[in-house]
């Protein structure tokens, strides 16, 4: 197969040896008065959870990194191998808090598969949507708080004005803000309320705006500039070699998205483009996900516009709910109710890996059912987690003061590093 | 090596000892430069009844679904036969070509408890936590590694959680009869 030709940012590799994720300390300096260990976290604001990062200076140069994790591990996979399938989706919005959409949509499109069930035209397009929203929503916590621990305590203020504005969308559809849980297995839970339409156009028209008032305050302000631009330095070949994906391939350089190239829900049918930056700095992640934010939005006024009316879930009654008011009248109905519910749905025999474009980048879900009400194995992979090892190829040589641009710049949710 | 296709995705189950030779042929040869996952699953209790791995240890009760256990109970008449599988462990390792179209396959061993399986790290730089990972939630040794700890749970925490005969809660109960 014929290499693609990636932009060199740096020659040769960075990727720390023998062990990728870890900058260990040269042997010359142990012990060195000149060294002086810090322990970064686990609780500080600028770690987006509980994350514990072991730090070597010398100097103002980090010298020795080592990353500590578990801190928020809740054994969400040992937990979802106990519940049936149906209440299993309750679990996937909570290992990413940040873009808990997508997750719901990962195991719902992995658990569709397996039992390949037909999902409604018109959820496929409220999926789409809500992805969207999710996305410019989980953004918009990245842009907020890398902003502030760089001290641009406006920002925060700002994105949060329209991160509120999304969850309100949110509450309208779903019933709550976050944690929604609106995906069924087969399409979605309810209806879409009839006000969502103009609320949703509403948003979409002041979205622009509010990212132009965001570039307005960021992208030309010179200490931005300078706390960004060179910083975290991530070649093309190291960002694939470490698995990455996401924002951070698109800002070093990568023409990849899953949502163009491998093209699931209605993402073929809808026109948007990938951000490239070629830089791999600190400085082309933001600018990735600021231009993401724009087509985002853009999708969601397309997704708007393609709305079809119809169904919003198969009717399967051995998989989906009966609708409510036929359990007053339906012995057969209140039966199928009763069993979803008790006893769960039946999932065929097999193992899927589905993977979605988080906000993050790939997110995976790959199931194991073993014919019966309760899957065998989950796994989630979480593209945070990934993201987390190439904080020591980012890290090297870089100064103490650039550290929190870039662990903040690769967008790590703990939740997720840790499930 | 033996070839499935299952779900409109491809699985090639090779033998461990052959395992980065036909890592190195699907990155160097074919185009997979990106590991996206490595799962390792428990299939202890497969297809039995009274499977460990619900509540409780092998030898304690479901308290899901009380009473006996397994297919042949369940009213909707879904019998519950599952495939045997060749081993207690598969590992899975979920490869992507950074091409349009995202090819992906999934190569996937099979080995008995105890059995180290090779590193990929030397293959793929990623492959570093999510092997970390494996061992500490499943206790899969990784021959190679150069610095297989735990990663997620505690450094002196006994046991593998993602086992099937880890159990999920409590304490287990000693009764005044039993000895």
């Amino acid at each position: 197969m014929a290499v693609t030709e990636r932009p060199r940012i740096y020659e040769g590799s960075r990727i720390p040896s023998p062990i990728p994720s870890m900058l260990v300390l040269p042997e010359e300096l142990r012990g060195s008065d000149e060294i002086l260990q810090v322990n970064f976290g686990p609780n500080h604001p600028s770690t987006h959870g509980v994350l514990r990062l072991v730090v070597d200076l010398s100097g103002e140069r980090v010298v020795g990194l080592r990353a500590v994790i578990g801190y928020l591990h809740t054994g969400f996979e040992k937990n979802m191998e106990q519940k049936t399938w149906w209440k299993a989706i309750t679990y996937a919005p909570r290992v990413d808090y940040v873009s808990f959409q997508n997750n719901e949509l990962v195991f719902v499109l992995a658990v569709e598969k397996l039992l390949g069930i037909e999902v409604p035209p018109k959820a496929t397009w409220m999926r789409t949507l809500l992805a969207e929203l999710n996305r410019i929503h989980s953004h918009l916590v990245f842009l907020g708080t890398a902003a502030l621990e760089l001290g641009a305590i406006s920002m925060f203020w700002y994105c949060f004005r329209e991160r509120d504005q999304i969850l309100d969308l949110f509450e309208m559809v779903t019933g709550s803000r976050m944690h929604t849980r609106y995906y069924q297995v087969g399409g979605l839970a309810e209806d879409i309320p009839k006000g969502f339409d103009p609320e949703a156009r509403k948003f979409c028209e002041w979205m622009p705006k509010a990212i132009d008032e965001y570039e307005t305050i960021l992208s030309r302000n010179e200490i931005w500039l300078e706390r960004t631009q060179g910083i975290g330095l991530l070649s093309a070949d190291d960002a694939i070699a470490l698995g990455q994906s996401g924002p951070v391939v698109r800002a070093s350089g990568i023409d990849w998205d899953l949502r163009r190239d491998e093209g699931y829900l209605s993402y073929p049918e809808v026109d948007f483009d990938v951000p490239v930056y070629p830089n791999g700095d600190v400085y082309d992640r933001y600018k990735v996900r600021i231009d993401e934010m724009r087509q985002s939005t853009r999708i969601v006024e397309q997704c708007l516009d393609a709305m079809p009316e119809g169904p919003w879930i198969a009717d399967d009654r051995k998989v989906v709910l009966p609708p409510r008011h036929e359990l007053h009248t339906s012995m057969e109905s209140l039966i199928h109710h009763f069993k979803i519910v008790t006893e769960g749905f039946r999932v065929p025999e097999g193992e899927v890996y589905v993977t979605v474009e988080s906000p993050r980048g790939e997110l995976g879900c790959y199931l194991v059912s073993d014919g019966g009400p309760r899957p065998w194995r989950v796994k989630f992979r979480a593209p945070s987690f990934v993201a987390l090892e190439a904080t020591a190829t980012c890290m090297s040589d870089a100064l103490i003061a650039d550290f929190i641009a870039i662990v903040g710049s690769l967008d790590t949710v703990m939740g997720e590093v840790d499930r | 090596m033996e070839r499935r296709e299952a779900y409109d995705e491809t699985t090639l189950v090779v033998d461990p000892a052959r395992l980065l030779e036909a890592c190195r042929f699907l990155r160097d040869e074919e185009g997979f430069d990106l590991l996206s996952d490595i799962t390792a699953v428990d299939y202890l209790g497969w297809g039995e009844k009274g499977v460990a791995g619900y509540f409780g240890t092998a030898a304690g009760r479901d308290l899901n679904a009380p009473g006996e256990q397994g297919a042949s109970v369940h009213s909707q008449g879904f019998g519950r036969s599952p495939e045997p599988k060749p081993a207690r462990f598969a590992i899975n390792y979920h490869l992507l070509a950074v091409v349009p179209g995202a090819p992906r396959v999934r190569v996937q061993i099979w080995v008995e408890e105890s059995r180290p399986v090779p590193s990929v790290i030397e293959i793929w730089p990623t492959a570093d936590w999510h092997e970390r990972e494996q061992f500490d939630l499943m206790g899969i040794t990784f021959e190679g590694h150069p610095h297989l700890r735990r990663i997620i749970m505690e450094d002196d925490w006994e046991g593998h959680p993602l086992r099937k005969d880890y159990p999920l809660g409590g304490e287990p109960v000693r009764f005044s009869g039993d000895e």
